[in-house]
């Protein structure tokens, strides 16, 4: 592939795009995503690189007014391909999951610990009433969408974007939701006297 | 609804960390790939953009596509090397 500055790029893909620099384009996202895509494919045998990058391209040519120049060329184009495979690989991952199948956290009080690390009755008693105090507050401060979205992600550990879509919503928007969840949580625990040392001390270990 | 002490830990931790300048994943993803080449040129990134970096410790999405960028990067450096 031949060396292009910014400039060069913008110029070969802008209006007809230059079909050397599209091939070019094209090869390096099939090349960068088989790198960065290294771990993922071989859970998603259906996974397509050459679609992916195609799909990528399309986009890369629709978006390239939104390229600030802070970056390579070629480094904005790749964050766009990785974005494309990645929310399509997760869309897949996914797909047969709904909010309402998502298992709730597990019920037992306190999991087993060893011995060297596990905590004295009175903090497991302090800690038993954080959790309680904690599970209050969730159910008190919090919207069912909130709550909802923060379980799916935090207990589940479902992507923000597969949250987002079943809450016909956005990930950006979704991100906010949880901001905001954490914020009125944060308000509080400050209102209740609480602060970051006692909480920390009282889910030490030791 | 009953919550694990690991998940306890981990729901707490993100709420007492929370700061109200937190930037949301378009914010993070316009500056993502300024970002990964401050790391790749071994530059202190997380210093130079702390609210990227915040975002990226928060959001699982986004620190997934961060990573595998870099690891495209990364490899492409290491070949033209």
């Amino acid at each position: 592939m031949r060396e292009r500055s910014n400039a060069d790029w913008l110029t070969a893909l802008r209006g007809t795009p230059d079909d050397d620099a599209v091939l070019d384009l094209r090869d390096l996202l099939v090349r960068g995503l088989g790198f960065a895509l290294a771990d993922r494919l071989g859970a998603d045998p259906e996974a397509n690189i050459e679609d992916f990058a195609q799909e990528s391209l399309l986009k890369i040519l629709r978006s390239l007014d939104t390229f600030r120049g802070e970056s390579q060329f070629t480094t904005w184009a790749q964050k766009i391909a990785v974005r494309v495979a990645l929310t399509e690989l997760r869309r897949r991952r996914w797909r047969d999951v709904s909010l309402e199948d998502l298992q709730p956290p597990e019920s037992d009080a306190m999991p087993v610990e060893l011995p060297d690390s596990a905590p004295s009755p009175e903090q497991q008693v302090m800690q038993a009433s954080l959790l309680d105090m904690v599970q209050r507050m969730m159910m008190e401060e919090l919207t069912e969408r909130q709550r909802q979205a923060m379980l799916a992600v935090m207990v589940n550990g479902m992507p923000l974007e597969e949250v987002a879509r079943r809450m016909e919503t956005n990930r950006n928007a979704l991100y906010k939701l949880l901001h905001d969840a954490r914020q009125r949580m944060q308000q509080r625990l400050r209102a209740q006297g609480l602060s970051v040392q006692d909480l920390m001390a009282t889910l030490a270990n030791e | 609804m009953a919550l694990s002490l690991d998940l306890l830990k981990k729901l707490v931790h993100s709420v007492v960390s929370t700061r109200p300048d937190e930037i949301g994943c378009d914010d993070c993803f316009a500056q993502l790939d300024r970002f990964a080449e401050l790391v790749l040129a071994g530059k202190n990134a997380a210093e130079a953009m702390p609210l990227v970096q915040d975002h990226l410790d928060r959001c699982m999405d986004c620190r997934e596509e961060f990573e595998a960028l870099l690891r495209a990067l990364r490899a492409q450096t290491a070949a033209a090397a």
